[in-house]
């Protein structure tokens, strides 16, 4: 088993945030809120993330996991099929493009990039 | 605005794009809600932590009728205080003893009990914690400044999605009459995963 050697990933740091990245609070809040709605139960979903993370090299971060395991359960109870993950990923990454640095980011943006090509 | 859209338009991470594609996705359907969401991420945040667990293991120190509540059925007498899990699981608390120290380590994820420390510190979720506070407790303890007697045995509990373990440490010495509330600043987080110890008075004055 690897993991063994002394310190790495053993931080000692105290008031570490509680998330590093907003990404991070984003998909905790969505496998708690979809817990609390009654779409699984907790233990469905700590095997889910166990199994993740045994499966991921020990030098994936923890939230990096976290993301793969709502992944999993959203395909496995029905939630999101793959084309609709396609697709929607797909629609960001237009909006994305469309979307000058620092203005806010939203769906609908991917639409204003023909406009200004067209004109 | 440059001329080239390639080098001023947005950029996210592939985490970044995958968790917004995810969110929009159940939103939409209804899922989830978005304030909703953003009570979680709050709470999480800023109102659940360890001043939660220190309260209880404050009011154990200090209430032995408290303290029986907690050994008989840990949830509820969390509860009396108004913490509660939101994952289902129960409570159990673990007590050190001069003789015993009681340690947390969830060995396949990360469970933890949250509604009373909050969310897990980095290194509870890191692979060597996980794997050493199982096979040499010791060591991991003395890399956090902990060094027990030689004959103090270590009792290590594996959480689950389940049962989640609160340590209560040992009450430290000097603190007699103290009240709940002066107490409860003696109990630091890791004294109640059981990686640390309650402060002494002196810690907390100097």
């Amino acid at each position: 088993m690897s993991g063994y050697e002394a310190i790495p990933g053993l931080n000692l740091e105290c008031g570490e945030p509680v998330f590093n990245e907003p990404w991070e609070a984003n998909a905790f809040a969505l496998v708690v809120g979809l817990h609390e709605k009654g779409l699984f139960q907790w233990n469905e979903w700590a095997d889910i993330l166990s199994e993740t993370i045994k499966q991921n090299d020990v030098s994936i971060p923890y939230y990096q996991s976290w993301l793969e395991a709502l992944e999993t359960i959203v395909s496995r109870k029905a939630l999101i099929n793959s084309s609709e993950v396609s697709i929607r990923r797909g629609e960001w990454v237009a909006a994305l493009e469309a979307t000058p640095h620092g203005s806010p980011i939203e769906l609908k943006n991917r639409f204003s990039l023909d406009l200004e090509t067209n004109s | 605005m440059g001329q080239n859209h390639d080098h001023d338009h947005s950029e996210w991470s592939d985490m970044e794009l995958k968790v917004k594609t995810l969110e929009s996705l159940l939103l939409e359907k209804g899922y989830v809600d978005q304030a909703a969401l953003d009570v979680i991420v709050e709470t999480y945040e800023h109102k659940v932590g360890p001043r939660n667990g220190a309260q209880v293991v404050a009011k154990a120190w200090a209430d032995p009728n408290y303290l029986q509540r907690l050994r008989d059925d840990a949830s509820s007498a969390i509860a009396e205080l108004g913490f509660t899990g939101r994952q289902g699981e129960h409570m159990r608390v673990v007590e050190n003893t001069p003789d015993t120290h009681n340690m947390v380590v969830c060995t396949l994820c990360s469970c933890y009990p949250w509604s009373v420390l909050g969310l897990p510190p980095v290194w509870y979720k890191s692979a060597p914690y996980r794997s050493r506070a199982v096979s040499e407790p010791r060591k991991v303890l003395s890399e956090f400044d902990v060094s027990l007697p030689e004959d103090t045995n270590i009792q290590v509990w594996d959480s689950t999605a389940e049962m989640r373990y609160l340590v209560i440490p040992l009450r430290p010495e000097g603190t007699d009459g103290w009240s709940e509330e002066k107490l409860a600043d003696l109990v630091t987080r890791d004294s109640m995963i059981g990686t640390g110890l309650a402060l002494s008075p002196d810690e907390v004055s100097a």
